[in-house]
């Protein structure tokens, strides 16, 4: 009687063992973690068009208007503060009137009509942020939301996954006894 | 140990008709889609305003004052709103009837503004209509100077609303609440010949005979009341007598409590009065005598407001002998004294007549609360136009040609009055979630000239006061009457009741939702009552002998009859309850309420039904019962063993342990509460579930022991059945630092911070409920269902500083460690230390008896610590290792020797 499996279905049934136990799992772990961390979850990297085109390259960077001048309670609050029209309108009230560009802004400053903006940053409805403590701490701007007076139009410069959080906290925790809490739970989530 | 089961019947039964197959089912399916549900978070709007209101930070919560009524009399507080939606109030320490504290009531009204059954338009016989209508047709039909105008309110003590009364002189007004202030000014009047506002002054009281007067929960002035009454306890130890059917917290306070039917008070009263002179014989009102005579300046007898005016004229003449003028004094009325009753029948009579064209019912249920007899309801239809201002459409309103939305106090300009009469101007924080008006807009419009509230408010105060100074600090500066001399008149001779009525019914006002109006409000109906822990409904209140006599069992119904009207009712054997006398609450009490005989009915019957009509009390959930977690000694008791609450022998020494202990080097945070102040309130628990968005779960939830309270307040009875000792002890999460939930976590979702609070996880939490099953206190609480709404517009309600728990997750008090951390970051901010005092817990701040006390352990100078100090202090059940941070000062008694010895 003739071999009911040739010589080659051997190999070929351990090349598939080894696809569909070693090398699928493998490809598939390295594909799903990097999927996990680009920008198509993140949103890393990725601007986020606004109703209107406002430049910060332009405001921060080449005018040099300080953050603070628009998001004026950073220091103070738990939230930075996103400017009202009026702020806008403190300076296109006397340069760029009448340009079209900024036609919605003017709208909104002459009948009260509010303007919605998308956000930019946006935490986890289980995370607590304050703003004014990392502020006053010595943490600049920079460090969470990256060159934004190089962007034009912004875009989340980092993940804020738990762990790029704790990456600061857990070294101020360790290296200042009276900073442990920094690293208690209800720090952030409470 | 205690026969109870440590879980109610049915607390682990799936809530519906659901079988375990439907639900593996349903898991699997889940499971399924578990995998393809996922999707990143959705991009969200921010809306900048167009211009930034005045002091407004973005991100910062503003505080406005303002007031919230409580029996018509005004009750001070600051207003929390966070991004222009009230969220929380606290009492204003500047506000009289306050002094920074709240009660129940008022911490619950936030729930009523988010209400989502409040009427929210116009209606006339039942159909939607508007306000313009409503002005076309009820403006020209009222005469000239407001002839045929008649107005009905409950008890308004707002300066602006009476001002704007006097622009219809030929108006007639009408005033009625079924639980008034009429036997309180009767009673000056038969006094002294002029009705007058007593104030008292239990700060200055060494001895307090309480004559059926719950002044720790039901007076206009109970908050403050019961900061003076607690803090002379604490100070100088003072001896309360009580002398009430069914036991209150008054009660459950005092030293000795005499259980007596609502109808002899006035007799103890005479004898106490007159043994002041002579003695009687009676022990218990011989040794009350001695005592007041003895605390001569130092004395006081308060009356209740639910006793006729013979108690109050007596409590006063009592008064004027044993109290030296130090503990109590007088003042013009607050609100009108106008006898309600008395204004009732005028109106019915006027009804009748038919001289009434237009009557305007502001606020209140009058159809539903007024004496049955009167039979309101039938008069109601002769008014030409009737109409009816009102925040719900209820009983009246549908019997009413007209039905108008109102405002919620905290959506209307108006003005209120304290107990001493400091005028306060009530701001609105928000404007009317609905298409509704306050009672100053509508007597406004009816004069043709419409104004807006704020104008009317601001015009009436703007030539007596700096308006806007008033209106920041919360009080009218000057406002307060002044205290007027009185003199004593000769009280009538004694009526010679006939005494011996087989069963008297006392009807009195529902410890948490009042006479009916707070029925809506899902909170109050929660909270367990003080003595009973009943939620979600009341019933027929009668002592342990008329039980056994009777052969009454709890919830077994009995049909009440009186004067030809019957009512059914659960019946609930209160231990301590006077013989021969039966309580029942309002609104349950309604069709019992006769014009003649009021709050107090004699010749009553009572006829066992046999049926049964479930009732909820959690007293016996989560219980602790038989493991002498309560510690109760006398004042002589205390001198002679200063550690007496101690048992050193119980507590396992630190050390033994193969663990080198965890060091706390920065913060430690504890908390003390002082069972001799607790007078078991429940302020704590409202204050509690508005801060940490805690929602109510409705009866049958109740029911099943699922309850989400983070504070509960048990309620123990000791010693005889017939005249128990009644203590309170709050129980919240105790903090442990050896905390038995922590290990048994699966996923760690329940951890310990670095400064020693027991932390909740909530995204961590799968909710295997094994921490719950491991905490000897019983304070953890588990999401059943999805309990918290997230539903417009109940979720403009939540403290955006906690999360909104979702189903499935085990959640318990926090320690409120978001103030914690919001403090932290602001004197971080400021680069200084936290002070002692600056955290505050919700509970702690709600406490009118200030028992709660939180603060840093590791300061040795801090106020927590000096009371952790104390030799009263002691941890429940600390027999098991798990050091709580949460510790108790036991509760000191300071009985009379000569009624004790007997």
């Amino acid at each position: 009687m003739a071999q009911l499996f040739s010589r080659a279905a051997s190999v070929r049934l351990n090349v598939a063992l080894l696809i569909v136990f070693v090398a699928l799992p493998v490809i598939g772990s390295f594909g799903w973690w990097a999927l996990y961390n680009s920008p198509l979850r993140t949103r890393r990297d990725i601007p986020i068009e606004q109703p209107i085109f406002f430049s910060h390259k332009h405001h921060a960077g080449q005018l040099g208007i300080d953050c603070r001048y628009c998001h004026a309670t950073v220091e103070t609050s738990a939230f930075a503060g996103i400017p009202p029209i009026h702020t806008c309108m403190s300076c296109h009230s006397q340069v760029w009137r009448t340009a079209a560009m900024l036609e919605p802004v003017r709208a909104a400053w002459r009948t009260g009509i509010v303007l919605p903006w998308i956000r930019v940053n946006d935490l986890p409805q289980f995370t607590v942020f304050d703003h004014s403590i990392h502020v006053n701490r010595g943490v600049g701007c920079a460090t969470c939301h990256g060159r934004v007076d190089q962007m034009d139009v912004v875009a989340p410069a980092v993940t804020f996954d738990m762990r790029w959080c704790l990456k600061c906290h857990r070294q101020v925790a360790r290296d200042d006894s009276q900073m442990k809490h920094l690293t208690d739970c209800v720090t952030c989530h409470r | 140990m205690s026969d109870f089961e440590e879980f109610p019947p049915g607390a682990d039964v799936w809530p519906d008709d659901f079988s375990r197959r439907d639900f593996v089912k349903l898991a699997a399916a889940s499971l399924a889609l578990a995998g393809v549900g996922c999707t990143r978070q959705p991009l969200e709007t921010i809306v900048p305003y167009v211009a930034t209101p005045e002091h407004r930070v973005q991100g910062e919560p503003q505080w406005f004052a303002t007031a919230i009524p409580f029996r018509g009399f005004g009750f001070g507080v600051l207003a929390k709103s966070f991004e222009g939606r009230p969220v929380k109030l606290e009492g204003n320490p500047d506000h009289p009837a306050s002094l920074g504290a709240t009660n129940a009531f008022v911490q619950a009204s936030i729930l009523d503004l988010y209400d989502p059954q409040r009427s929210q338009y116009v209606r006339k016989n039942g159909a939607p209509s508007s306000w313009s209508a409503f002005a076309a047709e009820v403006v020209p039909a009222i005469g000239r100077g407001g002839r045929g105008l008649h107005i009905l309110s409950q008890t308004i003590t707002s300066p602006s609303l009476i001002a704007l009364t006097a622009q219809f002189p030929a108006a007639k007004w009408h005033q009625w609440e079924p639980v008034s202030r009429d036997a309180v000014y009767e009673g000056t009047r038969l006094a002294f010949g002029a009705p007058l506002e007593p104030r008292y002054h239990f700060e200055n009281a060494d001895v307090v005979v309480a004559l059926d007067a719950d002044f720790l929960s039901d007076d206009p002035a109970s908050v403050r009341y019961a900061r003076d009454f607690t803090r002379r306890r604490s100070s100088t130890t003072n001896r309360l007598y009580a002398l009430e059917p069914m036991p209150t917290i008054t009660g459950a306070m005092a030293d000795h409590r005499l259980p007596c039917r609502a109808s002899d008070v006035a007799n103890h009263a005479r004898a106490l009065a007159e043994r002041i002179a002579l003695p009687t014989g009676d022990h218990w009102i011989d040794a009350i005598a001695r005592d007041l005579i003895a605390h001569r300046g130092a004395a006081l007898v308060v009356a209740g407001d639910c006793q006729p005016p013979i108690v109050h004229a007596l409590a006063h003449s009592i008064n004027s002998f044993v109290g030296g003028g130090r503990t109590v004094e007088y003042s013009e009325p607050v609100a009108s004294p106008t006898s309600h009753i008395d204004s009732l029948r005028d109106l019915i009579h006027d009804l009748d007549a038919g001289a009434v064209d237009v009557l305007i019912i502001l606020g209140g249920n009058p159809v539903y609360d007024t004496p049955i007899d009167l039979d309101f309801m039938h008069h109601l239809a002769r008014a030409k136009i009737s109409v009816h201002l009102s925040p719900y459409v209820d009983e009246t309103s549908s019997r009413t040609q007209w039905h108008l939305p109102e405002s919620h106090p905290l959506e209307q300009w108006s003005d209120i009055r304290a107990f001493d009469g400091t005028a306060t101007i009530i701001q609105p924080l928000i404007a009317p979630l609905y298409d509704t008006r306050s009672a100053h807009e509508v007597l406004s419009m009816l004069t043709g000239a419409p104004a807006t509230g704020h104008d009317i408010v601001k015009n009436f105060w703007s030539p007596r006061t700096n308006f806007e100074a008033s209106l920041a600090r919360g009080i009218v500066e000057g406002t307060a009457l002044p205290a007027v001399p009185v003199e004593r008149r000769p009280l009538p001779a004694a009526e010679h009741e006939s005494r011996g009525a087989p069963l008297e019914i006392n009807l009195r006002p529902d410890p948490t939702i009042w006479d009916g109006r707070h029925a809506k409000n899902g909170w109050l109906q929660e909270l367990p009552k003080p003595i009973t822990k009943l939620v979600w409904g009341s019933a027929a209140f009668v002592g342990p002998q008329l039980a056994e006599r009777l052969h009454l069992r709890n919830e077994q119904v009995v049909e009440i009859s009186a004067h030809g009207q019957i009512v059914s009712a659960p019946v609930w054997i209160v231990p301590g309850h006077a013989d021969g006398s039966v309580t029942l609450h309002f609104p349950n009490a309604y069709p019992l309420l006769f014009s003649d005989s009021l709050l107090a009915i004699s010749g009553a019957s009572l006829r066992n039904t046999l049926k049964v009509h479930s009732l909820v009390s959690t007293q016996e959930h989560f219980t602790l019962d038989g493991r002498d977690h309560l510690r109760v000694a006398t004042l002589e008791e205390a001198r002679r063993d200063p550690h007496w609450a101690h048992d050193p022998e119980k507590e396992p020494r630190r050390d033994e342990t193969l663990y080198p202990a965890y060091p706390y080097l920065g913060h430690a945070w504890g908390m003390a509460i002082d069972l001799n102040s607790c007078i078991g309130c429940g302020a704590c628990v409202i204050a509690c579930n508005a801060e940490n968005n805690i929602p109510f779960v409705g009866r049958e939830q109740v029911a099943r022991g699922r309850a989400m309270h983070w504070i509960r307040v048990d309620r123990y009875f000791a010693g005889s059945i017939d005249d128990p000792k009644i203590d309170h002890e709050p129980i919240l999460c105790m903090h442990c630092e050896n905390a038995p939930c922590e290990p048994v976590c699966p996923v760690e979702a329940t951890v310990h911070s670095s400064e020693g609070l027991n932390e909740m996880v909530y995204n961590r939490c799968i909710g295997t409920r094994y921490c719950s099953n491991n905490c000897p206190y019983k304070v953890r609480r588990f999401n059943f269902l999805q309990y918290a709404p997230k539903s417009d517009p109940i979720d403009l309600m939540w403290n955006p500083d906690v999360t909104v728990r979702s189903r499935g997750v085990m959640e318990k008090c926090t320690y409120c460690v978001q103030r914690i951390e919001r403090t932290r970051i602001r004197a971080a901010d400021e680069h200084r230390p936290i002070r002692d005092g600056e955290i505050v817990t919700a509970c702690q701040q709600a406490c009118p008896a200030q028992a709660i006390v939180f603060g840093d352990v590791n300061d040795p100078k801090s106020r927590v610590s000096r009371l952790k100090a104390e030799g009263r202090n002691y941890s429940i059940l600390a027999e098991l290792n798990t050091r709580p941070r949460t510790t108790y000062l036991g509760k000191l008694r300071n009985p009379n020797a000569e009624l004790e010895k007997r």
